[in-house]
């Protein structure tokens, strides 16, 4: 059944308010932060106007906010919340216990830089710093794939193989406050598309019976219980294969999604513009891959053979797509949008290198850190970045494999 | 630690596999509390304050569920009548009673 939906003006946020109005929430927290602020404000809004019968729950943290998240979840709710840099940062213990307990909590993190110096605007900072946290993690590239990738998201974390936290993270500014045309779709149609939670189940020795694994006065369990070198390793490791179990629902549900509305984001985890003939290819996440994709288009029709790939998946990061599609390519530049010092070049640089490292035609490939802070980045720059990797290409030494790029010198 | 060999034998979601009833946190105690049923006025305030629900009331007398106790005094230290004494654990616990 393919549903056309109508358009709305949204920004980002508005989106992902809209979404999880239509995604069956029994329970929000919402503490305020730039530029995540809209999200919880619209969704305010719908509880207020009775559009929607959701549990609201204004706190005085952004832990508080996931831990009520995950109380709520640990009772078998569907719970939503959403975060911006210092936020996020100061959830961090609590996004290991939400992954620890397999706790299907959807989160918006709308891309801030963190303090200090104090920043409002862009980068991935925040949520880069998260990733080995056990949660799933989205970039998306514009309000509409935000609005689309909620309602996956809720599918994706409640699936009875995955069973974990999914962060859809948005460009703050570029995608949060920029009015885009939405197209959504109706309400009782991305309800049946989500449907309920339904908790996965427990076996309870002292009951003698399996029962769901939430917390229910009739059936007596401990969530949060205590497994030290005994058990511990067990559990991370469950949360592992649960990560890799994911891939297959991502695609799953991505292609479940599309049959419905009509759009697709590739396979699930990336898109990718002139790939498949390129000796160039920038590889980015996030909006700025617009840009990417306008200046690659461009340079193609000069005859130049340069690619893109936007990733749309960090976690589980989707090593064996990106080495089937880079096998003939033979410059790679990676653009991070946040900084890791000490590292030999940023987060998103080292996923793609160790993915490529097995590769049998192994590419060149250079490490680009733009945007830190909300630092813009223009179509010139990146034209200057093709021309760069066209060269590497070419066969030129590469002046330095990790560049700053846009950064006073 | 005996139990399960394979992971696929443990629950999806860690959980408990005994009720906690049956975990008796009372072998932590260095400390017991002692009432002295003469001075007992039986208006319950341990039983509000007692953090473990230790402090039992059938119904005509106050005692402790020496199981769970964990000897913290906040019983002794809220009585009203000071009716319970704080006495050091002697030798081995042996279970309470």
């Amino acid at each position: 059944m393919r549903v056309v939906g109508e358009v709305r003006a949204l920004n980002g946020d508005e989106a992902v308010a809209y979404a999880v109005r239509q995604c069956n929430v029994d329970v929000i927290s919402a503490y305020p932060i730039t530029p995540q602020t809209i999200i919880v404000e619209r969704l305010s809004e719908y509880v207020a106007n009775g559009e929607i019968h959701t549990e609201y729950v204004n706190v005085e943290s952004e832990h508080s906010a996931l831990s009520t998240c995950i109380g709520a979840a640990a009772a078998g709710a569907r719970a939503f919340t959403a975060t911006s840099s210092q936020g996020l940062a100061l959830m961090w213990e609590l996004l290991y216990v939400a992954s620890g307990l397999r706790l299907p909590i959807v989160m918006a993190v709308v891309n801030r830089a963190l303090s200090a110096p104090i920043n409002i605007h862009c980068d991935h900072s925040d949520s880069i710093g998260t990733r080995d946290s056990g949660w799933i993690q989205f970039y998306v590239e514009n309000s509409q794939e935000a609005y689309d990738t909620v309602i996956q998201a809720f599918k994706i974390a409640e699936h009875p193989d995955v069973q974990l936290p999914v962060m859809i993270n948005l460009d703050g500014f570029y995608l949060s406050h920029t009015l885009e045309n939405v197209r959504v779709l109706p309400d009782d149609v991305v309800s049946g598309f989500v449907g309920f939670r339904k908790p996965v189940k427990v076996w309870v020795p002292y009951l003698g019976r399996e029962v769901p694994a939430v917390l229910d006065g009739y059936t007596p369990i401990s969530l949060g219980i205590i497994a030290l070198s005994d058990y511990y390793y067990e559990f991370k490791m469950m949360v592992i294969k649960a990560m890799e179990k994911a891939r297959e629902v991502i695609k799953e549900v991505n292609k479940e999604f599309s049959e419905l509305s009509g759009r697709a984001y590739g396979d699930g985890f990336l898109t990718h513009y002139g790939v498949d003939d390129a000796e160039a290819v920038l590889i980015v996440m996030g909006s700025a891959a617009g840009t990417v994709r306008y200046v690659a288009r461009e340079l193609r029709r000069k005859g130049l053979r340069v690619g893109v790939i936007r990733l749309r998946t960090f976690r589980p990061f989707p090593y064996e797509e990106l080495t089937k599609l880079l096998k003939d390519v033979k410059a790679v530049g990676v653009m991070d949008r946040a900084t890791s010092p000490g590292a030999y070049g940023a987060p998103l640089f080292n996923e793609v290198r160790t993915a490529l490292y097995d590769c049998e035609c192994r590419p060149v490939i250079v490490n680009y850190v733009y945007g830190i802070g909300g630092r813009d980045l223009s179509p010139h720059t990146v034209k200057e970045l093709y021309s760069d990797l066209l060269e590497i290409a070419k066969g030129k030494k590469p002046s330095s494999i990790v560049r700053y790029v846009g950064v006073r010198s | 630690m005996s139990g399960s060999e394979f992971i696929r034998e443990l629950p999806q979601v860690p959980t408990t596999v005994k009720l906690s009833t049956e975990l008796k946190t009372g072998s932590w105690r260095s400390y017991r509390p002692v009432i002295d049923h003469n001075r007992c006025v039986k208006c319950l305030i341990c039983w509000v304050y007692c953090p473990e629900l230790s402090i039992r009331w059938d119904g005509s007398s106050v005692s402790i569920d020496y199981d769970f106790c964990k000897g913290c005094g906040i019983c002794a230290h809220e009585c009203p009548v000071k009716a319970v004494t704080m006495v050091p654990e002697g030798g081995g616990y042996e279970g309470g009673r």
